[in-house]
């Protein structure tokens, strides 16, 4: 039997990593690398690495520093953050990591999408969208670190990318980043129930049992930053991920 | 020295990552004649069957691989797609595999079980079969990350190493001679692969 994927999902800055709350307010973290080697101590499921300022800056990924990550990344990494063009998707996934996360593309050149898929696999791609609430109830999905309102409903835009050949969907709940007070489960049952391919939820993950729920809202993997990288009422920064016996017992 | 084979396919970065991590020398090539010539080696491998075979070929790489494998008999470990290619031929397409193993690829079929998702991706847990050499020190639960829509039947139970279930238990690994290939990603599989590819860089 599969178990649900746990995903610690890391923010690049810069070369630093960062935690934001409600996608604002980055705050330092830690070295990337060394993180990495905690987490493969750890031996996490699965490591998502997004460099937040990557396409607003309109730079292209720093392959220098992916490389260095990759090669220090013993379990499957899905990397995220001013992919543009094909030849960014091969370039990464030679260096040694697995998927590509496409946001903006996805928004602004779907083609990007399908061409990745036709070459790659759908399983080399994820679509990762940022989702919003809408002042008037219901969401949209939002573009450009969340500042860009697009109108467009989170479920059609999943499916539409899902047709293109994305292998998964990441749902990103703006309003729920870095809160650590339980994701948005009725958002994510929604789109659960609407794809066919895996749905990996992130945002709002404060305990164990934010997992447990977005697992039985039907979500395939669960992705959490804060979680991961802060410990106690005043979020002091100390890397953890639960033991492998105790995300057996939690998800039995 | 492990030789991996790049045929265009797969993602050979993580192994040399990790071949170095445990200090095994290892090359990548795409030369006939290395590989040929090599002690030991890795068969990668992602994507289409088809495709894959038809890189090997178009390459003129099968040759030296026939050579190295079912003349000199040196170990070599299929990964994923590279564990598909050794078996006679798959549903997913129409071209001869490799036949190193009397093995044939399958696709998965949901049946009754309509909750099964393909591709089977993610980690599980797999059973060992037989004692190999591949699995020195092993846990009593080892698990491995998988990524697949196709998996490997073998004809001859005792050819088969490891087993692991996805609606149905399907073959995970298989060891026959100096012919090895799992269906998982070691490379992705920290300290499981850790062993497992540690293990195959010391197995003469």
């Amino acid at each position: 039997m599969l178990r649900t994927r746990v995903i610690p999902c890391l923010l690049l800055k810069g070369r630093g990593l960062v935690k934001t709350v409600k996608f604002a307010n980055p705050k330092y973290v830690g070295d990337p690398i060394n993180a990495v080697k905690i987490f493969n101590e750890k031996e996490v499921d699965e490591l998502m690495l997004l460099d937040i300022t990557a396409s607003e800056e309109g730079r292209e990924p720093n392959f220098q520093l992916i490389e260095e990550i990759a090669e220090e990344c013993f379990m499957p990494m899905a990397y995220g953050g001013g992919i543009t063009s094909m030849d960014h998707i091969r370039r990464i996934l030679k260096l040694g990591v697995e998927k590509v996360v496409l946001n903006r593309a996805a928004l602004e050149q779907p083609q990007l999408v399908k061409q990745a898929a036709a070459e790659f696999g759908a399983q080399a791609v994820v679509v990762s969208i940022d989702v919003k609430k809408r002042l008037f109830g219901g969401h949209q999905v939002v573009g450009r670190r969340g500042q860009h309102s697009t109108g467009r409903d989170p479920l059609q835009f999943a499916k539409e990318v899902q047709a293109l050949g994305a292998g998964e969907i990441l749902l990103n709940t703006v309003d729920r980043d870095g809160t650590m007070d339980g994701m948005d489960l009725k958002l994510v049952r929604e789109l659960a129930a609407g794809l066919s391919v895996p749905l990996v939820a992130v945002g709002g993950v404060g305990a164990l049992q934010h997992i447990v729920q977005a697992r039985d809202a039907g979500a395939s993997a669960i992705a959490a930053g804060s979680f991961f990288v802060f410990q106690g009422p005043h979020r002091a920064v100390l890397i953890s991920y639960p033991e492998y016996q105790e995300l057996l017992d939690a998800l039995a | 020295m492990i030789t991996i084979v790049d045929y265009g396919v797969g993602n050979l970065g993580s192994i040399r990552n990790m071949l170095r991590k445990i200090g095994a020398a290892c090359e990548i090539s795409a030369d006939a004649e290395r590989l040929a010539a090599a002690d030991k080696l890795i068969l990668p491998g992602v994507g289409a069957f088809d495709a894959g075979m038809a890189s090997l070929n178009a390459s003129g790489l099968a040759p030296a691989l026939h050579e190295a494998v079912s003349q000199r008999k040196v170990p070599v470990l299929g990964i994923c797609l590279g564990m598909q290619l050794m078996t006679r031929g798959s549903e997913e397409g129409s071209l001869p595999g490799l036949g190193w193993i009397d093995a044939r690829t399958v696709r998965f079929t949901p049946g009754a079980n309509q909750k099964l998702k393909v591709p089977h991706m993610g980690w599980n847990v797999v059973d060992a079969c037989k004692s190999s050499r591949l699995l020195h020190g092993a846990e009593p639960e080892e698990r491995f990350y998988f990524v697949h829509s196709f998996y490997v039947r073998c004809d001859r139970p005792d050819d088969v190493l490891l087993r692991a279930r996805h609606g149905d238990t399907f073959d995970a690994a298989f060891e026959r001679d100096n012919v090895m290939g799992v269906q998982f990603h070691p490379e992705k599989s920290h300290k499981f692969g850790l062993r497992l590819l540690g293990n195959f860089a010391k197995a003469a």
